[in-house]
């Protein structure tokens, strides 16, 4: 296995595989999880979600019937309950001031690990080898090479300790480090004068962000936490960490960015979530 | 300015309930109980209190995105129509007319009354001083909960207004505190509302007539 590469090692460590494993992270077992339990719990495990799946569709139909309370998932309200969601999207982006400053906090205060956030457990999170990972660039860029891990981590660096908040309505203070997106955007010769920032990710996740959120001046592509190498289940090598945007638009497991005029639809948003999703 | 208290006037009749006040009154309770149903939905999803998850059909939206869409369209029914409902009630004169002024042995001696069921309620076209009370109370108790609901909707571009709330979860606890407020408030006005039933009929019909009162310029709204 290759060495994976790690920001606060490179300089002075290259030799110490063993720090630069991923298995250095302490949400990982070491040697590998237990594969045993799964293999003997497989049949079982299909035929429950079977039984949810069909369970789930009676009672989303009993439901839909017997009372009002989910009348929110059927297409027409659907329609006009988004119709308000977009309005409402316009109406954040005329309340953002890109001058404002989230409250900032000192360095005792933060949280240490992060809390975890995605759209699946820990214990599911697929580390990115930083070796061989790639940022690609597409779209309105001039310069489309795609970027190393290596590359990044030699850019002046930003910290940025500032309130996580989750949609769910928890929130901590994190400490995450790592070039400026709107230096980065500079530097790759981005049409800053373009609508969007659209972010692919590891997991398959996406999201787009607006540019005046993107060039806003606490809004980093961070690289590590609390003055080290992020850690897998948040996001290495690369993440997107914004202060005025809620949890879940901060992209983790960047591989691509492409910046454009075209609207590309969220994971969250596609469900429903609120696009703009600003603090 | 003529003393509205001293003159007695007949000139003019309306009901005692506006076709706007009602029209209002029901958008406000629409709105209301989308909020709360939504904002149960919400809160189910990071509990302040451990104890407490509201059970699932007492909440409106499937999924927390519903809730969430639910919750950020009613409060623009709520917020239009609290706007037009403040503007009206100052415009025509109605809040001054009917919840001011408020003495407190005057509160004092209707809790008396009530306790002992002597709580006079033939005339419904004048609200003692408990009423009044109550009236004005979860009037500013919705303005709270609109500031507190801004707080942690927009925590970084209203900041200081989070801050005044003590911080996010502050604000949190805030807007579920209000919510107690209202909903403990709506318990109470449902309840006398049945055990008066003809309250119900008058926000309905708009109730009897009552004389309109001078000293409040004439307009469309107060001339029905």
């Amino acid at each position: 296995m290759s060495p994976v590469l790690r920001p606060t090692l490179l300089p002075q460590n290259n030799g110490q595989t063993a720090m630069a494993s991923p298995s250095r992270s302490i949400f990982r077992p070491k040697g590998g999880i237990d594969q045993s339990p799964l293999d003997e719990g497989r049949k079982l495990v299909a035929d429950i979600n079977r039984r949810n799946l069909l369970r789930g569709t009676v009672s989303l139909g009993a439901l839909t019937m017997l009372t009002g309370c989910t009348v929110s998932d059927t297409d027409a309200v659907q329609t006009v309950l988004r119709a308000v969601s977009d309005f409402n999207d316009g109406v954040q982006a005329l309340l953002f001031d890109p001058k404002k400053l989230a409250p900032t906090y000192s360095a005792d205060q933060v949280v240490k690990p992060p809390r975890f956030n995605a759209y699946y457990e820990i214990e599911d999170v697929k580390p990115v080898d930083g070796a061989s990972w790639k940022l690609e660039l597409a779209g309105l860029v001039d310069n489309k090479a795609p970027w190393t891990a290596e590359q990044i981590y030699k850019l002046p660096e930003q910290e940025l300790i500032v309130r996580h908040i989750c949609v769910e309505g928890w929130d901590y203070i994190g400490q995450w480090s790592g070039p400026s997106l709107s230096d980065f955007l500079k530097r790759i010769g981005a049409d800053t004068r373009a609508r969007y920032i659209a972010f692919k990710c590891a997991d398959g996740y996406t999201e787009t962000l607006d540019m005046a959120t993107a060039l806003h001046p606490q809004t980093i592509l961070a690289t590590k936490y609390a003055g080290e190498a992020i850690t897998d289940p948040f996001g290495f090598p690369l993440r997107l960490r914004t202060s005025t945007k809620l949890g879940f638009k901060n992209a983790k497991w960047i591989t691509a960015m492409e910046v454009t005029n075209t609207f590309i639809p969220t994971f969250w948003s596609k469900q429903g979530f609120n696009w703009f999703a600003g603090l | 300015m003529t003393d509205p208290l001293t003159v007695k006037s007949t000139r003019r009749h309306r009901k005692l309930h506006p076709i706007a006040v009602r029209t209002m009154h029901w958008i406000n309770a629409i709105a209301m109980i989308m909020l709360i149903g939504s904002g149960w939905k919400i809160y189910n999803d990071e509990v302040l209190f451990g104890w407490l998850h509201f059970p699932d059909w007492m909440t409106f939206g499937h999924w927390a995105q519903h809730g969430l869409q639910i919750h950020f369209a009613a409060m623009w029914l709520l917020f239009v129509n609290g706007l037009c409902y403040v503007f009206y009630g100052v415009y025509t004169g109605r809040f001054r007319r009917k919840l001011l002024p408020i003495w407190p042995a005057e509160i004092v001696a209707n809790v008396r009354d009530a306790l002992r069921f002597k709580l006079a309620h033939d005339d419904i076209t004048h609200y003692n001083a408990v009423q009044k009370t109550l009236y004005v109370g979860i009037m500013l108790v919705i303005v709270l909960q609109v500031l507190s609901g801004l707080a942690i909707w927009k925590p970084v571009q209203f900041q200081e207004l989070t801050a005044l709330f003590f911080g996010f979860q502050g604000g949190r606890l805030a807007h579920f505190i209000g919510m107690a407020a209202i909903v403990g408030f709506l318990i109470v006005h449902v309840a006398l509302a049945l055990l008066v039933p003809k309250t119900i009929g008058a926000m309905i019909t708009g109730g009897p007539d009552v004389p309109d009162e001078p000293g409040v310029a004439p307009h469309p709204a107060s001339a029905e």
